[in-house]
């Protein structure tokens, strides 16, 4: 079989897309593009739902359907879409501080509910668009241009929070591993219940050049040394993980998700009973 | 006693209502005084296929609605004014968007958490300004439980002929108040389904910047693939900046409601044919200045009420001409400032004709106080 190019999957006369150069967003959209190829999804079963911030610009580019909606709410409205005609295959495309720091509610209760969507959130450490203010996923001092003198607050992890809410799949990898990315997403859309993959991503034009690594390949090979998979950072001691994080499948489960757990207690409702 | 006979409340016919009109989709967050319909629907939703989603806010509750909409249901919440507040952001969405849903806000007084139990009609203004950039939107207010029954299935019907957020705003009282009704069986009243766009899906375009055109909606998992964004766009949904198109598509927003309105703007007229006082209510307070008129009438004073079903797009004409004659028009309502009285001092010349009663203590408009208005 020939490789996949997603390109059906793309509004190919948007394209150049308006992300900086080095920016992952487009691996991440090549890498969604071709999960949907390789998935062989029908696009007018997709939903794309799509926050604020530099990667909720992603709908701009997919010829699919789309909703971008408000700064945090994209899981939102991916919640009524998928509710409203479960047939659909929902994805939520969110940016760190699109989906876990404005959006950070959303993103707990689509996980508790197990609401059977796909999350991909494009986690580059801060507020690119609005010009490099830090996120709640910016590193401890971290330097942005809202903590010039570093960041004084303290970073989520966006799969340990999906994890400990209740979310069946989490996945995290990096954009210098488009493959890997592309082969994660493709789980996530085939998982039951609610699924996230973080794609840890460089912002080469705010986050990098403001932490020492001027250009973007620094910020690609930064990616590369830090990102490890489950083999590698579990050996390490908890010291010695600091500042380092862990690549590949993080959660695989098939608690029941909302949409079988609704149906549910329908049946138990026309049966006319509460057990 | 007829079969269909019921003592129901205001909030009960507003649930009852909206599956009459087919609503399938509810997502709401509990507040008082509105969670009767939020707890109906949680019965009889799962009954009737529909979903009942109980949200983690009402920002939430706004954007699921919204995205069942475009997935084809019918779609609702209720609440009232502190999660009115938190909806207005997503309700603009709903707006540029063009996306056929109701809410229910059931108003109580303020300001901020307020006499939470108590009612008002101090959200008008919030509903018809309460979003940011510039915008138009349908708000109707029920003043019986059998309108609340009633403009719940014309909001649904709105919503869908011009594609756009429809706000029912009765009162506290009105949604607790019981009354005798009939319940309207199936195909009594108008139900306006959603329209299959035509043509080729490959051409469809979701919207038509055209003055006055609202252009069919068709549903996600159609064959026609679409775009629906929270930013300026184009006909096509997708993303455009430039200067002539925002102006055609912030127009049509506006001129699709102007060429509706004879459809949109409904009141009634009780005795205004002549009379030199009017009295302009809405909600509740109409039932208090039916009564004061009454009694003003037997006294042989020329007194009339114009009731205002819809609250916006203004019923301008409507008060231009039931005024005609009038030296004097009242205007009473549950808010300090005056919301309605506002908008009724834009359309006279004097001022001063216009005066205001105002209750704003949660308690209800008593029909002495009008009267004492007429003297």
């Amino acid at each position: 079989m020939a490789h996949a190019t997603g390109m059906k999957y793309l509004k190919q006369d948007a394209l150049p897309h308006m992300w900086c150069a080095g920016c992952g967003n487009g691996v991440v959209l090549g890498a969604l593009a071709r999960a949907f190829e390789e998935l062989d999804l029908a696009p007018e079963d997709i939903v794309a739902v799509t926050g604020i911030g530099c990667w909720g610009k992603a709908d701009d580019y997919l010829a699919v359907n789309a909703l971008h909606t408000t700064h945090g709410r994209a899981l939102a409205y991916a919640t009524g879409v998928k509710a409203s005609n479960p047939k659909l295959r929902v994805v939520a495309l969110m940016g760190d501080g699109d989906g876990a720091t404005i959006g950070g509610n959303h993103l707990i209760h689509s996980a508790r509910r197990n609401m059977p969507l796909t999350a991909i959130i494009v986690n580059n450490y801060n507020y690119g668009m609005t010009g490099g203010q830090f996120s709640a996923t910016t590193p401890a001092n971290a330097f942005t241009s809202t903590s010039v003198g570093s960041n004084p607050e303290r970073a989520f992890d966006i799969c340990e929070l999906a994890r400990a809410a209740g979310a069946n799949y989490v996945a995290r990898e990096t954009s210098a591993a488009g493959m890997k990315l592309k082969n994660r997403i493709k789980e996530a859309l085939e998982a039951p219940g609610f699924s996230l993959v973080e794609a840890i991503s460089p912002c080469t034009t705010q986050f990098g050049p403001k932490n020492n690594m001027r250009r973007p390949v620094d910020m690609f090979e930064w990616l590369k040394a830090k990102g490890l998979p489950a083999s590698k950072y579990d050996k390490m001691v908890h010291p010695e993980q600091e500042g380092f994080f862990k690549t590949g499948v993080l959660v695989n489960r098939d608690a029941p998700d909302f949409i079988t757990r609704y149906e549910a207690m329908r049946s138990r409702m026309q049966a006319g009973g509460r057990e | 006693m007829k079969k269909n006979q019921r003592l129901i409340q205001g909030n009960e016919a507003i649930a009852f209502g909206a599956f009459y009109a087919g609503a399938r989709f509810y997502a709401g967050y509990p507040i008082t005084p509105s969670s009767e319909i939020a707890e109906i629907c949680s019965r009889e939703l799962p009954g009737l296929g529909g979903f009942y989603m109980q949200m983690e806010d009402e920002l939430a509750s706004m954007g699921a609605i919204i995205g069942a909409s475009l997935a084809g249901s019918k779609s609702f919440t209720a609440t009232s004014g502190p999660g009115f507040s938190l909806m207005q952001e997503n309700l603009g969405v709903a707006i540029i968007g063009e996306v056929p849903i109701v809410v229910i806000d059931v108003q109580r007084s303020g300001p901020s958490t307020g006499l939470a139990t108590k009612p008002a009609q101090s959200d008008f203004m919030q509903i018809r300004w309460g979003r940011h950039g510039d915008q138009a939107i349908i708000a109707l207010a029920p003043a019986t439980v059998r309108e609340c029954f009633e403009f719940t299935v014309l909001a649904f019907n709105l919503a869908e002929k011009y594609r756009t957020p429809v706000v029912l705003a009765p009162d506290e009282i009105i949604g607790h108040m019981r009354e005798n009704m009939e319940i309207p069986e199936p195909g009594e009243l108008p139900v306006v389904e959603r329209t299959e766009p035509q043509g080729e899906p490959a051409d469809y375009r979701p919207f038509c910047f055209k003055e006055g055109c609202v252009h069919p909606l068709a549903n996600y998992g159609s064959e026609r693939i679409y775009h629906v964004t929270s930013s300026m766009n184009g006909e096509d949904g997708f993303s455009n900046n430039s200067p002539e198109n925002a102006a055609r598509r912030v127009a049509q927003l506006h001129t699709k409601l102007d060429a509706g309105r004879e459809d949109i703007v409904m009141t009634e007229s009780f005795d205004v044919e002549g009379c030199e006082t009017l009295i302009v209510a809405s909600g509740a307070p109409v039932r208090a200045a039916r009564s004061a008129a009454k009694d003003a009438r037997a006294k042989g004073l020329k007194v009339g009420v114009l009731q205002l079903k819809t609250v916006w797009p203004f019923p301008e004409l409507e008060i231009a001409a039931a005024a005609k004659n009038a030296r004097r028009i009242i205007v009473p309502e549950m808010n300090y400032s005056g919301q309605l009285a506002g908008e009724v001092r834009k359309l006279v010349n004097d001022k001063n004709m216009v005066r205001q009663v105002n209750s704003y203590n949660g308690q209800i408009i008593f029909p002495a106080q009008i009267a004492q208005a007429i003297q």
